[in-house]
């Protein structure tokens, strides 16, 4: 089976500083995977990358089967990001939101689909409110919304729970479940990874730029997350 | 290329830079004829004209290295555009400086809005504009980016803003009779303007070259303090 | 042309954005207002005078209105990071600098549009609109075809409305000298054949840097 997203020997600087150094992995269909690491350790770089809005310097980055550098345009079809910041417009309702972003992805019955992702994420009351008068778990609701407007099959994520309370966490954890069973792949940065394990089957962990850890999230305790990143420049875990 | 073989090469050519510069000053101040409308002011001609010659030849250093940085990404284009900017800033003060130096005693005015001074005066707001974009941008790979952008723009503007300066000039009649540029020259003054004209690039390549390796310089110190540091 | 949608989806939604908080038209129009104002006290513009002065104090006001809208061209993007989220979608770069440079006309000669009536009413001096408006329309895609770049380069900066005028003035030397010719020109009532080399001037100008900037928008936006 082709994987969803192919790395190897991804190598990117900025200017002197080594962001991210030989890192590779595959992750195919029907794969919930999660991205760990301390501050500064490149997970952002990664899902930057993978997302065409950085440029890496060296290696192979393929998603969905295209080339990141040369197929950008292919990739962004098939990807839906949410970043650290929500990428809405303020003075625009939530409704107004989708719709511009549903037209620059050409989805089609494009209402239809709104209400559809807005009740997936309990937006249904906020559709006509603009942004800048959403709560913070609100407009990251609308984030998640907008990114999946378009049903991608691949979801790349950075820290996708901020500011959600619990019913938007259970909300994210069935979205995730539901996109795995139709045999999407989605990869998402956690800060809280004692809550956010169980709804990955895989897990990544980065440190210093490195990739240490790459096997079952269930592999993973918070013992051995605090000795994987203790060590600089530790060896590679395969498990 | 070893350090040592560059060094006397810098040497030689800063050697054959100063003579030169000591042969035009000769040139233009004793061995060529003072001139009989303007009298001796007339002389800084042999200065105004190849700064302004070396003005537009930096210039169009400046447009081919941003060319070849976005095409390459090479540090090395990026630091050739921006010595060639700085050294071309000061020639062009120069030329403007020189020119106003000259039009005073001449035509009782410290300035005029010739056609080619008007040119020379927006590239140096060109050349300040595109070392302003350098300055005020933080991350240096986006600096050097978008002044290769406003090298490139600012390149292909600059035949259409003196089109433009002439144009405009033609509806304003030239206040005085004698022409920017002097009368036309007699075989002496060519030769003073022509060693002037040599002794000014050879200037600023040397300069140029100076300021490639001071920045070079200054990379290969901040790549040893990242080492140190890690 | 198949991203005609999606152009039209970025500009419906500029001007959207615009509408909702009418921030940058009522600042531009208003700045625009008081600059003539001021031009007013400055020059003790009488009747004798005011034909030859009046295409400079229109484009002097148009100018520093422009400016001043063109640094906010790319504000709301700045927001919530929602350039990025522009980048994500699967839209070619040069689309995204049409649509900033459509929504920038737009602005621009609505700006124009009141503050001529408000010229002809202040100083008495009657215009030739249709020819004039021409003018304008040529004069300001001219500024604003390197000034929709220049936005998206200067928003990188900390000091955001600094790196702009420095950037757009010198470069676009050549539309400020051909717009205020031509608008002298169409004042005067001058023959077409007088007024229209700088015309070409400035549909040259348009196309040639509107064209380069649509090339070269990419490396602007991206990274």
């Amino acid at each position: 089976m082709k994987a969803a997203i192919r790395v190897d020997g991804l190598e990117k600087h900025y200017g002197l500083t080594a962001a991210l150094r030989g890192i590779g992995f595959e992750l195919g269909p029907g794969q919930v995977c999660v991205l760990l690491g301390p501050n500064g350790s490149g997970k952002t770089t990664l899902l930057k990358i993978l997302a065409t809005l950085v440029r890496p310097d060296r290696g192979v980055v393929e998603v969905g089967g295209y080339d990141v550098r040369r197929q950008g345009r292919l990739v962004r079809n098939i990807i839906g990001v949410v970043g650290h910041q929500t990428y809405l417009y303020e003075e625009l309702t939530v409704a107004e939101n989708l719709r511009f972003y549903g037209r620059m992805y050409r989805v089609p019955e494009l209402e239809r689909r709104i209400r559809e992702v807005a009740g997936l994420l309990g937006l249904e009351d906020r559709l006509e409110t603009r942004v800048r008068a959403l709560s913070r778990g609100f407009q990251q609701r609308a984030a998640l919304a907008r990114a999946l407007l378009h049903d991608p099959p691949i979801l790349l994520l950075d820290e996708p729970t901020t500011g959600l309370d619990a019913d938007g966490r259970r909300r994210f954890g069935e979205i995730l479940a539901d996109l795995r069973t139709r045999g999407g792949t989605v990869l998402f940065s956690s800060h809280a990874f004692e809550l956010e394990r169980d709804w990955a089957d895989r897990a990544l962990v980065l440190s210093a730029g490195r990739l240490v850890f790459d096997g079952p999230a269930a592999g993973l305790d918070a013992g051995v997350l605090a000795g994987l990143l203790a060590g600089r420049g530790a060896d590679r875990v395969r498990v | 290329m070893g350090w040592i073989r560059r060094l006397e090469w810098l040497d030689l050519l800063g050697i054959l830079t100063g003579l030169s510069l000591m042969a035009g000053l000769y040139f233009a101040l004793v061995y060529a004829p003072t001139e009989r409308l303007q009298g001796p002011v007339q002389r800084i001609f042999y200065f105004h004209v190849p700064s302004a010659w070396v003005s537009y030849l930096a210039f169009f250093v400046v447009f081919v290295a941003s060319i070849l940085y976005l095409w390459r990404r090479s540090a090395f284009w990026d630091r050739l555009g921006r010595a060639s900017a700085e050294v071309g800033l000061v020639f062009t003060t120069l030329t403007i400086v020189t020119g106003s130096i000259w039009a005073r005693p001449i035509w009782g005015t410290w300035w005029t809005w010739d056609a080619r001074l008007t040119t020379t005066l927006i590239l140096w707001f060109i050349y300040l504009a595109y070392l302003a974009v350098r300055s005020y941008i933080a991350d240096p790979n986006r600096a050097a980016r978008f002044a290769a952008i406003l090298g490139i723009i600012g390149f292909v503007d600059v035949p259409i803003i003196h089109m433009s300066v002439v144009w405009w000039r033609t509806l304003h009649p030239e206040p005085v009779v004698v022409r920017a540029e002097g009368p036309a020259l007699e075989p002496p003054m060519l030769v003073a303007l022509l060693v002037g004209l040599a002794a000014m690039t050879l200037l600023y390549v040397y300069l140029l070259v100076h300021r490639v390796m001071v920045e070079e310089t200054r990379d290969d110190l901040q790549l040893i303090r990242q080492r140190l540091a890690e | 042309m198949s991203g005609f949608d999606r152009l039209a989806a970025l500009v419906a939604k500029d001007l959207l954005v615009e509408l909702r908080s009418r921030e940058v038209a009522y600042s531009t129009l208003v700045f625009a207002l008081l600059v003539l104002l001021i031009f007013n006290f400055a020059f003790e513009l009488r009747v004798e005078n005011l034909q030859a002065l009046a295409p400079g104090v229109l484009w002097v006001t148009f100018i520093f209105a422009a400016v001043l809208a063109l640094s906010r061209l790319f504000a709301a993007e700045r927001d919530r990071g929602a350039l990025e989220g522009l980048l994500l979608c699967p839209v070619d770069r040069g689309t995204i600098y049409l649509a900033k440079l459509i929504s920038a006309l737009v602005l621009m000669l609505a700006v124009e549009a009141v503050a001529v009536p408000v010229f002809i009413a202040l100083f008495g001096l009657n215009l030739p609109l249709g020819p004039l408006g021409l003018v304008a329309f040529l004069g300001s895609l001219g500024f604003a075809s390197v000034g929709t770049l220049f936005s998206a380069l200067a928003a990188h900066t900390r000091t955001r409305e600094g790196l702009l005028p420095l950037l757009l003035f010198p470069i676009s030397v050549p539309v400020i000298i051909a717009t205020v010719k031509a608008t002298g020109g169409v004042v005067a009532g001058e023959p077409w054949g007088v007024t229209l080399p700088w015309l070409q001037l400035l549909a040259g100008f348009d196309v040639l840097f509107a064209g380069l900037s649509y090339l070269v928008f990419e490396l602007a936006v991206e990274e």
